[in-house]
């Protein structure tokens, strides 16, 4: 639940920030040309291009939210409506390391929250916090659909299956 | 019962994604052969094949078809439900990671039945970005080959899929949520009627299908109404995708015949509780299955015997509950997972599902009150049925089974202000910063 912290970029007196304008790269510009072919309106292609919009920049900013909305001749407000209805869409900046550990009863029954405990206190961060060189952020998610393998830690795009302690040692060790 | 491998026939093969292996195995000639039938042919066979949609609720796919307006004045379009976001189900993911061209060629045989159908969506959960990409690929391949596109061998019949990935909601997994989020729209459920047959996405007539339902499709057309039927009993047909989770020795995806009991499945084919372990309570049919005890579990894994036992078959995800656990904070896990995942359209399903929460978490950590199991019933009486969708209605199904069943247990929280001797703790109560 995203609360108003100081640092919420959604605070009201931060929305939007002109000087902070964005703007698709040509490249995925192209690609967000093909996405609305491939419905019969403007703002079914909202989804995707917000996806999109977290692929390039990492999070959905206030000013993304302005400029999407532009894009697809939709108000600020209803996209930021479904920014916040969708669990994906980062409405703050994340790690380069999004570390979601699945706490669902399948991966809390083979001791998900051990797992979780650990990354929280070997990474010194609370819960939904970025680590100071903003490198990892650590978080809990529903599940997974990962269960045979549980548990499961999400690196990113990446599913990590059958984790241990151990084995999230190994692989933060790797993740430079 | 021998394990049978009849929708995965083709996961274990090497490089199973991929068109060619799909061809080499007399792939897309069901296709050839359903575009040489006519639509109201290919409905029937599914009709007396008896499927039922593999999503959680059971419907027969063929009279789901039927409902769509045959006199083409708008688009039909055909949405395959791959959100898969019920907890202990992964069976969807099987067939999109390792044979995504079966779901294709049933997605195309499914479109061409409806009839005026221009594109399909394959709502595929964001978290499956591994999933999405192989069914872009899989997707480029066969429109390569001319299966997807203008004019499909020749047949006059066009038509595309479009692979629509969510943002993370379980809510979109219900059908009228699902439609809301491909409209670009926050996923909240509809008010039915009018029924997607009739009023769907973008005001055409929808059909939404589920993953296993689409690819049971071809396997139908290929050897007829008959031989689907050999699987399962009447009324509950076909092979199955079975998931089992949690504490159990060997977890996995199981095919079988759909009158699997669920006894044998647990015991002889997934490898038994762990050494030294007991049951203690097992989930037919993911987290909205009300639960099972031991000496329920005698049962076949059909839709129709599940529900005269008060559960459900659902979406056929069975996670196993041994007695190192804490029913209650089993229960607590699940209702924090519906609280988090109410849409929060209807006031009972918003508010409830967080009350079950609250007074569940405080039991399991000693503040409960004597009253709280009754108080959990009467919660649950009151969620139940007054909300638009089922999300409400899921959400009471472990709660209220649990508290009927092991009542004993909700009591010695509140008497002792401790979990059972003998059962674990696995949420420590310092993380409860963000609840």
């Amino acid at each position: 639940m995203a609360e108003l912290h100081p640092d919420n970029p959604y605070a009201p007196e931060r929305f939007p920030d002109s000087s902070k304008k964005v703007e698709f790269p040509p490249e995925v510009k192209k690609r967000f040309e093909e996405i609305l072919t491939r419905y019969p309106t403007r703002q079914a292609a909202l989804l995707p291009t917000l996806h999109l919009a977290q692929e390039t920049w990492g999070w959905i900013s206030p000013e993304t939210v302005l400029y999407v909305s532009e894009l697809l001749d939709q108000a600020p407000a209803s996209v930021f409506g479904v920014v916040s209805f969708y669990n994906m869409f980062n409405q703050r900046p994340v790690g380069k390391y999004h570390l979601q550990v699945c706490t669902n009863l399948s991966c809390m029954l083979r001791n998900a929250y051990d797992i979780y405990a650990h990354l929280c206190s070997k990474l010194g961060v609370h819960p939904g916090e970025n680590t100071p060189d903003g490198k990892f952020t650590v978080g809990e998610v529903e599940c997974l659909g990962s269960c045979s393998t549980a548990p499961v830690v999400q690196v990113n795009n990446d599913y990590h299956e059958d984790q241990t302690i151990e084995k999230m040692d190994q692989l933060l060790a790797t993740l430079k | 019962m021998q394990q049978i491998k009849v929708l995965t026939a083709n996961v274990d093969k090497p490089n199973s994604a991929s068109i060619e292996t799909y061809l080499q195995g007399g792939g897309y000639e069901t296709l050839k052969k359903a575009l040489g039938m006519t639509p109201d042919q290919i409905i029937e066979e599914v009709k007396n094949s008896e499927l039922r949609g593999r999503g959680g609720a059971g419907f027969p796919t063929g009279m789901k078809w039927g409902f769509v307006p045959k006199d083409g004045k708008m688009p039909v379009y055909l949405l395959c439900n791959a959100d898969e976001a019920e907890p202990g189900t992964f069976k969807d993911r099987v067939i999109i990671e390792r044979d995504p061209h079966l779901l294709i060629e049933g997605i195309i045989i499914s479109a061409y039945a409806i009839r005026s159908c221009p594109m399909a969506y394959i709502y595929i959960r964001g978290e499956f970005w591994y999933g999405a990409q192989v069914l872009l690929k899989a997707l480029a391949e066969a429109r390569e080959k001319g299966f997807l596109g203008k004019n499909i061998l020749g047949s006059g019949f066009d038509f595309d899929i479009t692979v629509h990935r969510g943002g993370g909601a379980y809510i979109c997994g219900e059908e009228t949520g699902l439609i809301e989020s491909v409209e670009g729209k926050r996923g909240q459920p509809r008010v039915k009627p009018p029924f997607p047959a009739i009023v769907g996405v973008f005001g055409g007539p929808t059909v939404v299908n589920n993953v296993e339902t689409i690819a049971c499709v071809p396997l139908i057309i290929k050897h007829g109404a008959e031989w689907f039927k050999n699987f399962g009993i009447p009324k509950n047909t076909g092979p199955k995708l079975y998931c089992i989770s949690g504490q159990i020795q060997k977890p996995g995806v199981y095919e079988f015949p759909m009158d699997i009991n669920l006894k044998e499945l647990i015991y002889e084919h997934a490898g038994g509780l762990f050494e030294g372990r007991k049951l203690k309570a097992v989930i037919p049919g993911g987290a909205s299955a009300p639960m099972l005890t031991p000496d329920e579990i005698d049962i076949p894994l059909t839709f129709d015997a599940l529900m005269k036992a008060g559960s459900m078959l659902g979406s056929a995800a069975i996670i196993v509950i041994d007695d190192s656990t804490c029913i209650v904070e089993a229960v607590w896990r699940l209702s924090k997972f519906f609280a988090h995942e109410s849409c929060g359209q209807c006031t009972p399903c918003r508010e409830g599902t967080n009350w079950l929460e609250t007074i569940l978490w405080r039991l399991e950590n000693g503040g409960g009150r004597p009253q709280d199991a009754d108080l959990l019933l009467d919660m649950s009486d009151n969620i139940g049925g007054k909300s638009l969708c089922a999300l409400g209605d899921a959400a009471i199904g472990p709660v209220m089974s649990s508290v009927k069943k092991f009542r004993d247990e909700f009591l010695y929280h509140v008497e002792h202000k401790s979990c059972l001797p003998g059962t674990r703790k696995y949420r420590v109560q310092e993380l409860a910063v963000v609840h």
